[in-house]
């Protein structure tokens, strides 16, 4: 675009004075970089910016972005961003959270910021295990995660985060994958997004859960078991030797093989990014028989909240002025006129 | 005089005797609209120039079952030719719409008080319900009582047979009967009431006409009824002159209403709009419900998931540039307690306001109690100062929340509002004041970026200790707040020792820094160096102010000392306490306000506690300065007394919406109380 006042940025610009204070290996690291990348593709002014975050190790990240920023408390983060947003619409607003503060302590508001729809993103760290404190397992470890809390091993099932997106009813929900290249874009297509834009991104913590996603992030293990999706492509993964067709008689999504890139023949389904259903079948595909869908999983908008709000105000306020020595006059007056009598 | 945030007059107060007042109270079935015929009987009583005092109690349950004891909703009105602060020690009048009213609220009655008893409700169903054995109308059990009973289910469907309503609707009628009849008795003007019913009824004339034709034929009955014949003093007509009251422009206000009102006016002093979030629950719901309709003030309000979000949605506002509010009662005030440390920490403007109830945990959600003052002032993790105000009545409620947002907004930090469900369900006579004759407060956000070179410090500070307020949006001022230790000036984090100590002394000194900024306190009624010195705060203002100026009359040397500021204590209080010979501390707690003042001013501070959900009564705290005055104990406790207002009901559960307690604003619950 040649919009003469388009804004310029570089990543540098991004970047604060403080030191960034991740253990050295931490997803953290890459995951900082890539939203520094990203925030000058989308043509927007540090100042209009704000990061909002709860407590864990991603939480620190407001620390490290030249934006305003509030690192709030453990879990609060979306219903700290609600009142920003509220107060001022304008503001381009991220939170940056992790599998604890999302889904633990801070579920609740998670579950409600995603159902009313706030126009912001939410990044969601997820590695699994809690960093901050020393290597707890998680709401979102396996069954079985050996750590400080569980020594013979968890043994309650874990939360999927898309999952209970789509169920809060979110309206935009994707994922990446800390280091790869792939991340900036699925950036970009939430920040595009009107609405809540729910990013999952797999994060390894080197120091408490490290190789957590090895299964899949693996360089080796990578082709055939990462599918990143695109709206409009067919859904295929390995090089595209394999698709994902539904299985019409189990009505469940099932690994086609392709034989000759005939994708069409083998069955193999187009990514509509606004099928609901389709969204709920590929977050909850069983990791050891299906790849990980990755990138854009849905997006269909609907109306924001705050905007809402701010019509919704406009509109009750229309016709009225606000005269406060009025308001306090209201209801049934009575005037005195003089002290009327003595005792 | 009129409002009870007022003090009593010289003449008032060495009035004696304590001139007239008469204590009414309507008791009846929830189903009966007690709280709307209280709510209009006090409308037209403030009309007529008395001063009044209000007492709503009602059960905590939803929808009781009908005619049980725990069903029962009573409305309480003290009114006088002076100055009323109290809702009255004891009835002079009990009107029972059904026998379960009149058990629960019988012994309370002056020994000699006049009962007027529905009939038509005596049935043996009702009687069963209530716990009778025998119909007390007629078992000689209520002697000590004069005792009127007329069938006013009767009457009231006699009244509005003419409009062809269903039985269930006509007798719906029956507290507009009840309440023309209450009318009459104190010769008090129907217009108002008659006006308001158009307007409530405005979409189905035919409501109108019921009710109205139901008002006139109470108010006719006791006009023209050969009753009081048999009893004697029966049922007479009562005029009491007007009380005496400063020119000006009235209107009845509840608590609840007054800090909507109040946070208004200071959030437009402020010149800063301002975002409420709330969450329902009782007694504090109301001030969401009044915020949520007046839009055109600025007013964004946010009903959040839970009381958590409900606080940190005003953090979140406060932080981008507007006036944060937040308010519940005990229960959500410990839910936020984390996130009011988090607004200490990043020093942000935030009110929060506590209408406080019987607790601990879920306590007595519809009673009312003072015992939040340790919560408020110390009820945080960590070193977290955080001024606290306590207003004293509905009206005072209006300029304590001013003072909040002046103090939040001036000195960038929570303030606590304390009230409590006395206050916000109360209601009594205001004189609008002029909003002239506040001085506004304008907030000043940083806008200007330092110069070349320069850093920007979001915690330097002013000479008031306050850092700058800045909006995100505004260039060259980018910074991050949060909850770690900050560095003094940058912000930044910091755990260094002696970085922690100073950071830690600023946050006191900020808000110790306030004592400075505040009025001295003054002696609410009598004069310093007394023999005893009554201190209080909150809604004990009104019995302790009588029962000082009772004895005063009576030539005891006694003074009244009510404490707005809570947190920090004027400069003044600590030698003016020390003016005095004893020093008694009336609380509707164990003793909370008494541990601060002996921690702050090592004074022989001592409680007279109450803690059974029931107001003080004007001669408990009189017996208490009577012993103290005649070289006995001090202070001491005050158990509940079963003779004064029904004894508390236990809650169902938070959320619930009872009515605002007084009808001139309707809410969507009024509509219950009515043939609607
Ligand atoms: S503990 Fe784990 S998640 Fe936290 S900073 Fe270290 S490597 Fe990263």
């Amino acid at each position: 675009m040649n919009d003469m006042t388009a804004i310029v940025t570089k990543p540098k610009d991004w970047e604060t004075d403080q030191e960034v204070r991740w253990c050295p290996g931490c997803g953290d690291y890459a995951v900082l970089k890539a939203v520094q990348r990203t925030m000058p593709e989308l043509g927007v002014k540090p100042e209009n910016t704000v990061f909002v975050s709860g407590i864990g190790c991603s939480s620190r990240f407001p620390y490290y972005m030249e934006t305003y920023g509030f690192h709030t408390i453990h879990g609060r983060a979306p219903a700290v961003a609600t009142g920003v947003k509220l107060a001022n619409p304008e503001l381009d607003v991220w939170i940056i959270t992790g599998d604890g503060d999302a889904l633990s302590i801070g579920g609740n508001h998670t579950m409600h910021l995603l159902r009313r729809n706030l126009d912001c993103q939410v990044l969601l760290f997820n590695n699994e295990i809690y960093g901050l404190t020393k290597g707890q397992y998680s709401p979102t470890s396996r069954v079985g995660t050996r750590s400080p809390s569980t020594p013979f091993g968890s043994v309650d099932r874990p939360a999927n985060p898309c999952a209970f997106a789509l169920g809060s009813g979110a309206r935009f929900v994707a994922r990446g994958i800390d280091v790869h290249k792939n991340l900036v874009s699925v950036l970009k297509a939430a920040h595009a997004h009107k609405g809540a834009s729910f990013v999952e991104i797999y994060q390894n913590c080197i120091v408490y859960n490290d190789d957590v996603f090895a299964g899949f992030t693996d360089k080796k293990a990578a082709p055939a078991k990462q599918l990143w999706l695109e709206n409009g492509k067919p859904m295929l993964f390995d090089g595209g030797a394999k698709g994902l067709a539904l299985d019409t008689a189990a009505l469940t999504l099932k690994v086609v093989d392709v034989e000759g890139g005939d994708w069409a023949g083998a069955g193999v389904i187009v990514h509509d990014e606004t099928n609901r259903s389709v969204a709920h079948m590929l977050v909850e595909m069983p990791s050891d028989a299906f790849p990980v869908a990755l990138g854009v999983l849905y997006r269909s908008p609907a109306p924001t909240f705050e905007s809402a709000v701010v019509a919704q105000n406009a509109q009750a306020a229309k016709g009225k002025t606000a005269d406060l020595q009025k308001l306090i006059s209201a209801g049934q007056t009575w005037q005195v006129e003089k002290e009327p009598h003595t005792i | 005089m009129a409002t009870a945030a007022r003090e009593l007059t010289p003449r008032e107060a060495s009035a004696h005797p304590v001139p007239e007042s008469i204590v009414v109270r309507f008791a009846g079935d929830s189903g009966d609209g007690m709280q709307l015929t209280g709510g209009q009987f006090t409308l037209s009583t403030a009309l007529a120039g008395n001063d009044l005092a209000t007492f709503p109690d009602f059960p905590a349950e939803i929808r009781a079952p009908q005619g049980t004891l725990f069903g029962v909703s009573a409305f309480q009105i003290n009114f006088g030719s002076t100055a009323i602060e109290t809702a009255g020690d004891q009835p002079d009048v009990l009107i029972a719409m059904n026998p379960a009213g009149l058990k629960v609220n019988v012994e309370a009655l002056k020994p000699g008080g006049l009962i007027i008893a529905d009939e038509g409700e005596f049935n043996e169903r009702n009687l069963a319900k209530a716990k009778y054995a025998a119909n007390p109308l007629t078992d000689g059990s209520l002697a000590r009582w004069q005792l009127m009973s007329f069938n006013i289910s009767q009457l009231t469907m006699d009244a509005v047979k003419p409009f062809g309503l269903g039985n269930k609707e006509a007798l719906r009628c029956k507290n507009m009967w009840t309440l023309g009849l209450a009318l009459w008795m104190f010769d008090r003007s129907r217009e108002p009431i008659v006006d308001w019913l158009k307007a409530k009824f405005a979409k189905s004339p035919l409501l109108v006409e019921a009710n109205v034709a139901a008002l006139n034929a109470g108010h006719a009955f006791g006009e023209t009824a050969e009753i009081g014949s048999d009893v004697a003093g029966g049922l007479k007509q009562h005029a009491l002159a007007p009380a005496p009251s400063e020119p000006g422009l009235y209107r009845t206000v509840t608590g609840a209403e007054s800090i909507s009102l109040g946070l208004v006016a200071g959030s437009k002093l402020a010149e800063v709009d301002m975002f409420f979030g709330g969450y329902p629950i009782t007694p504090a719901s109301a001030i969401l419900h009044h915020l949520s309709r007046l839009k055109e003030y600025g007013v964004t309000t946010f009903q959040a998931e839970d009381e958590i979000a409900a606080v940190a949605s005003a953090i979140g506002a406060s932080y981008a540039g507007k006036l944060g509010v937040t308010s519940s009662s005990g229960p959500g005030i410990a839910l936020k307690g984390e996130a009011i440390g988090l607004a200490i920490m990043t020093e942000l403007p935030l009110v929060i306001v506590n209408s406080q109830r019987g607790g601990p945990s879920t306590g007595l959600p519809t009673k009312t109690e003072q015992s939040d003052l340790y919560q408020a002032v110390y009820g945080r993790n960590g070193d977290a100062p955080m001024p606290v105000i306590a207003a004293r009545s509905p009206a005072d409620a209006f300029d304590c929340a001013i003072e909040a947002v002046r103090i939040a907004t001036q000195f960038m930090t929570p303030v606590m509002l304390l009230t409590d469900g006395y206050i916000a369900n109360a209601a009594e006579p205001w004189k609008v004041p002029d909003m002239a004759g506040y001085a506004p407060f304008p907030v000043a956000f940083r806008e200007d970026a330092p110069a070349e070179g320069e850093a920007f410090l979001p915690y330097g500070r002013d000479a008031k200790g306050a850092r700058p307020w800045v909006k995100p949006g505004t260039p060259g001022l980018l910074h991050r707040i949060g909850g770690i230790e900050k560095q003094q000036g940058t912000g930044n984090i910091d755990y260094a020792p002696e970085n922690h100590q100073a950071m830690t002394d600023a946050r006191r000194d900020k808000v110790d820094g306030i004592a400075a900024h505040i009025p001295l306190q003054e002696v609410t009624l009598g004069e310093e160096g007394s023999k005893l010195v009554v201190v209080g705060w909150g809604s004990t203002f009104g019995p302790i102010h009588q029962a000082v100026r009772r004895l005063r009359a009576r030539g005891r040397d006694v003074s009244h000392v009510h404490i707005r500021h809570i947190w920090p204590l004027p400069a003044n209080l600590g030698d003016l306490l020390r003016s005095y010979g004893k020093i008694l501390v009336p609380e509707m707690n164990t003793g909370q306000l008494k541990t601060v003042l002996r921690d702050q001013f090592l004074v022989d501070a001592r409680p007279l506690n109450k803690v059974s959900g029931q107001p003080f009564r004007i001669a408990e705290i009189e017996a208490a300065i009577e012993q103290a005055l005649g070289g006995g104990a001090v202070g001491g406790e005050v158990h509940a007394d079963t003779t004064q207002l029904p004894g508390p009901v236990a809650g169902l559960d938070d959320g619930q919406n009872v009515t605002d307690g007084l009808a001139l604003t309707p809410g969507p619950n009024d509509n219950q109380d009515f043939a609607a």
